[in-house]
């Protein structure tokens, strides 16, 4: 079996465009959280809240006959991937061998396009005046085809689509195709966007924050008043690679993914289970080979609901106890459902880097419910070797990702 | 309208459409080779028309015929002609 690293990076977040944007953003801690008045006009809404990606111009980073089939959401994935690539000097022949693949995963294709298509085609149930691209932007795979397309890709292409755990997915996807020997490179991850038909699948649900006088103090993962989601936007991008692929090229390597496990619970379509949580975790662990005592820190996926983040404070305390360092980043950031595992990689991959951990942010009062180590305020300086990354989505799938450090003289 | 200023509405929509030089969009250009359109374009391209002009481009034999830019002044001119 191929031990399985990562050798490039690239995001677009709410923050903008890059890794460096996103993890400075994050470093300082800011919040990218807004209130939408543009969507007040939505009966029935109740939460007005969102971390959009600024709008980026695109017209001269990508040619016109290959923007034509991209929503936002595509081209936010071909910028992360151009980033991530270039972040692991991956040359033309290497990207467009066999032997390199790419997995993105999101919710749905790009909900905007949708939107546009159904306000044309509904009115009148005519199709008349639809261009060619819509459906390339809207169909399930429409990041992964378009990454594809604009790298030359040649070996696999997958699109992960489970919401929440779409990037997360991706990422353990191409380690188990690296691991096995199947692909030698993966360029992988998520992309998602805001939009009002996303926050209401939450809003429904009574799980989205309706915080609106203050969206700077929301969401408040693991905090007593937390209530609810905040949607967020994003791509972003990991290159996986096995560790024979990165030496032969002398690549530079961020870190190990050491483990990964993919479970569900099939309890309730949308109700979380701490056994289930606890379990993947657990998973996880024995497939990175390690003890739940080597693991630092543990970045939460806590989106900031009542139910989840009890239940997943109690399923790592299950498995590790309750001094285990935990954190989330979607009080910075929302939660960008496809992209949230990905760009919540790429932080975690920072903390191994500088060897710091990142506050909660809008974590002021914990809830007693959720007891574990919770970090709070400020960034933390802490030795960290390993990091297990918790995602879960609606439909009751339940991923963690297990993280190591890469020393130089590592072998 | 001219058979001058539906040309210069052709191009104007085909430039805007296809963030094309003006310059570039001369009579005797051949829309695939020269102006680097292919059959997705091509599908836009009649969408961007019917909805300038406000008209219907049906026929699809007559559309397969088109090669160059004149080609396509002509077709329009012949089309506009035929709904006054």
């Amino acid at each position: 079996m191929n031990r399985v690293v990562i050798t490039g990076m690239g995001a677009v977040s709410p923050f903008g465009v890059g890794v460096k944007t996103l993890c400075s953003s994050i470093w300082q801690g800011k919040s990218a959280v807004e209130f939408m008045s543009s969507w007040q006009h939505i009966k029935g809404l109740n939460s007005f809240l969102a971390a959009p990606v600024p709008s980026i111009n695109v017209k001269k980073l990508i040619k016109r006959n290959l923007r034509r089939t991209m929503g936002p959401m595509a081209i936010w994935s071909v910028l992360a991937s151009r980033e991530a690539i270039k972040d692991a000097k991956l040359t033309q022949d290497e990207l467009s061998s066999n032997y390199t693949g790419v997995i993105i995963g999101s919710t749905t294709g790009s909900p905007s396009i949708y939107e546009e298509f159904y306000k044309e085609f509904l009115p009148k149930e005519s199709i008349e005046g639809i261009k060619s691209g819509v459906f390339f932007k809207i169909m399930g795979h429409s990041c992964a085809a378009n990454v594809c397309l604009d790298l030359k890709i040649k070996g696999h292409q997958w699109a992960t689509t489970s919401a929440c755990t779409s990037s997360s997915q991706a990422i353990g996807l191409g380690f188990i195709l690296l691991k096995m020997g199947i692909q030698n490179i993966i360029i992988c991850g998520g992309a998602d966007e805001v939009h009002p038909t996303v926050t209401m699948v939450f809003d429904i649900l009574k799980a989205a924050s309706r915080k609106n006088e203050t969206p700077k103090i929301t969401p408040r993962p693991f905090d007593k008043n937390r209530d609810g989601v905040v949607c967020g936007g994003g791509a972003g991008i990991l290159i996986l690679e096995t560790l024979e692929s990165a030496r032969k090229r002398n690549a530079k390597i961020h870190a190990e993914l050491l483990g990964f496990s993919l479970n569900c619970d099939s309890q309730h379509i949308a109700n979380p289970d701490t056994n289930q949580m606890a379990n993947v975790m657990l998973d996880a662990i024995k497939e990175a080979d390690i003890n739940t005592k080597e693991v630092d820190y543990i970045s939460a996926h806590a989106t900031g609901t009542s139910k989840g983040d009890i239940a997943e404070a109690q399923a790592i305390k299950k498995v590790f106890g309750k001094n285990t360092p935990t954190s989330s980043i979607k009080g910075h950031i929302g939660h960008s459902l496809g992209a949230a595992g990905v760009l919540e990689s790429i932080v975690a991959i920072e903390c191994l880097k500088k060897q710091q951990l990142v506050p909660t942010l809008n974590l002021e009062d914990p809830d007693p419910e959720c007891d574990i180590e919770l970090i709070q305020h400020k960034i933390v300086p802490h030795k960290i070797d390993i990091i297990v990354k918790n995602n879960f989505a609606l439909g009751g799938v339940n991923t963690s990702l297990v993280l190591r450090r890469w020393n130089s003289n590592d072998g | 309208m001219t058979d001058e200023q539906i040309k210069e509405q052709v191009i104007k929509v085909l430039a805007e459409e296809f963030e094309l030089d003006i310059e570039d969009l001369k009579p005797e250009a051949k829309l695939y080779e020269d102006l680097g359109l292919d059959s997705l374009d091509a599908v836009d391209m009649v969408v961007a028309l019917e909805k300038n002009f406000g008209m219907k481009m049906t026929d699809e034999e007559a559309l397969r015929a088109v090669r160059t830019l004149e080609d396509l002044f002509n077709l329009i001119i012949k089309l506009k002609k035929e709904k006054e």
